[in-house]
């Protein structure tokens, strides 16, 4: 599985760091940070979720 | 796959219906049910606002959410074709940010997320589990019954804010008194307006304060923007503001309104009484979220290009209003939405809005909402209605939704 963050489209919402905690975190800012930019497939169904849930399109999920 | 609710009244509306809707006078939780006949008819349709005007109302989940992330839309209330909220006697001012679109909103935004981090917010549970107590034993110790609006559900978003912001302790009555009259029922426009420059007054002062003395809160971050020559006074003053306000009544009606949908479930208020486990608690807020919807007059937006979407054409110029309230009862994403289920998966609701303007608050309003759903009942286990349910009185004209007063005993 593969994750694209466009990280000057996020507004801070926390919301993926919420769905997804071992993919992603925040900087000093609140803006969005992979921290597995290949994460385990075991992490497919919150990564999914944080997709669904990011207000701002910021995130995408180019592979499985 | 076809919307569930396809096909299933084909004929169109004869007249344009006037918005906002009254509510079922017995169903004080459910969207107006006209609402809800708007959105099984189709997913966009033309209303009547007080001023005359015809913007679209968009009623299901997936058109909401496509165009709360469009940027073809416009929330600066000055762009042609903005939905005004305004109506007899309310007026309405411009507040920072919430108001403007991007670069410029995004620019502001970016000044004030630091301390919405999930983490920061984290480190802050310990504080607000603390006024929460401090706040049950005092209502403990005091008279039966009691309002809880007043004494508990406006209290906790007001103490955590100064928290935040960095209001001193001493001056924590006066700004609780006054931003308690900025949402009173009884007060009369001038008392509010009053009482919101009084405020503003407080928070410009404070930001002086900062300038000269930074410390470690938000106030002295806004003030070092000042210094960096970002913003200037007014304007870091209004971002304050804006922060202080978006984040009173909601919380506060969250509070009471769903601490009265659980009195009515008494089975769900039994599920949170009686677990330890943080997941449901996280699960009951994000549903009653869901289920409660309190912004219930809708995001609004003007359209500033044309845009094809739900089989009509919105044109460059024309309003636009979401009511998340009723994408929140969107049958395609919530089966059987008007259940309030604290168990089902609701995290995907737009209680918060969509797109750019999220609610930029909402860490700290769920944690804020877990401490005291996880707390309140719990602590007061045999919490009652101490009125007739038929006399709880709502505040359907408010901007807010919510209960003007909760008496409660045990
Ligand atoms: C349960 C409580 C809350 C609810 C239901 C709520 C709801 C909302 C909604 C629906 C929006 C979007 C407005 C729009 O798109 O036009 C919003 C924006 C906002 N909220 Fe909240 N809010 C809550 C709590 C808070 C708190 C606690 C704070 C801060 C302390 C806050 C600060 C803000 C700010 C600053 C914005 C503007 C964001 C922007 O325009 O970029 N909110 N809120
Ligand atoms: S969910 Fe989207 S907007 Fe929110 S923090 Fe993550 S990337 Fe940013």
């Amino acid at each position: 599985m593969k994750v694209e963050l466009e990280a000057d489209k996020c507004v801070a919402s926390g919301q993926c760091v919420v769905a997804a905690m071992e993919v992603f975190d925040q900087d000093d800012d609140g803006i969005a940070v992979l921290l597995a930019e290949r994460p385990g497939a075991e992490h497919l169904d919150s990564v999914r979720e944080a997709v669904a849930v990011c207000p701002a399109a910021a995130i995408r999920l180019v592979e499985k | 796959m076809a919307h569930p609710l396809a096909g299933a009244v084909p004929e169109a509306p004869d007249a344009v219906p006037e918005f906002p809707m009254p509510r079922a006078a017995r169903c004080p939780f459910d969207p107006p049910p006209e609402l809800k006949e708007l959105q099984e008819r189709g997913p966009l349709t033309k209303v009547r606002l007080w001023d005359g005007s015809e913007p679209w109302l968009v009623t299901r989940y997936a058109e909401q959410r496509a165009l709360l992330g469009d940027p073809r839309v416009s929330a600066d209330t000055d762009t042609p074709g903005y939905p005004t909220k305004a109506s007899p006697g309310g007026g309405e001012g411009k507040l920072s940010f919430i108001m403007m679109d991007d670069p410029e909103h995004a620019r502001l935004r970016r000044m004030v997320t630091a301390p919405f981090a999930i983490k920061k917010v984290e480190a802050l549970r310990p504080t607000v589990q603390r006024i929460a107590d401090d706040l049950i034993d005092e209502l403990l110790a005091g008279p039966r019954p009691v309002d809880l609006v007043e004494a508990f559900a406006l209290p906790i978003p007001s103490l955590v804010i100064c928290e935040l912001l960095g209001v001193p302790y001493a001056d924590h009555d006066f700004f609780q008194d006054n931003t308690k009259t900025m949402v009173h029922r009884d007060a009369t426009p001038e008392q509010r307006g009053a009482a919101s420059r009084e405020v503003a007054g407080y928070l410009s002062r404070l930001l002086s304060e900062r300038l000269a003395r930074p410390q470690g809160d938000l106030l002295s971050g806004i003030a070092g923007r000042i210094t960096a020559g970002e913003i200037d006074h007014r304007q870091a003053t209004e971002m304050a503001l804006l922060l202080l306000i978006a984040g009173h009544e909601t919380t506060a009606n969250m509070i009471a309104l769903g601490t009265l949908a659980l009195l009515r479930n008494p089975g769900q208020l039994a599920l949170l009484r009686d677990t330890g486990d943080p997941k449901l608690v996280a699960s009951a807020v994000e549903e009653l979220l869901r289920y409660l919807h309190i912004t219930h007059l809708g995001r609004r937006r003007a359209v500033t290009e044309d845009i094809e979407i739900g089989g009509q054409v919105l044109r460059a110029g024309e309003g636009v209003i979401m009511v998340n309230e009723i994408a929140n009862r969107d049958p395609a994403v919530f089966p059987d939405p008007d259940r309030l289920d604290l168990t089902r998966d609701a995290r995907r609701h737009v209680a918060f809005g969509f797109g750019v303007h999220q609610c930029l608050g909402q860490p700290l309003a769920r944690m804020e909402l877990q401490v005291v759903y996880g707390t309140l009942y719990r602590r007061i286990p045999t919490l009652k209605l101490a009125c007739a349910p038929e006399d709880v009185r709502f505040k359907h004209d408010a901007f807010i939704y919510g209960v003007h007063e909760l008496p409660v005993s045990w």
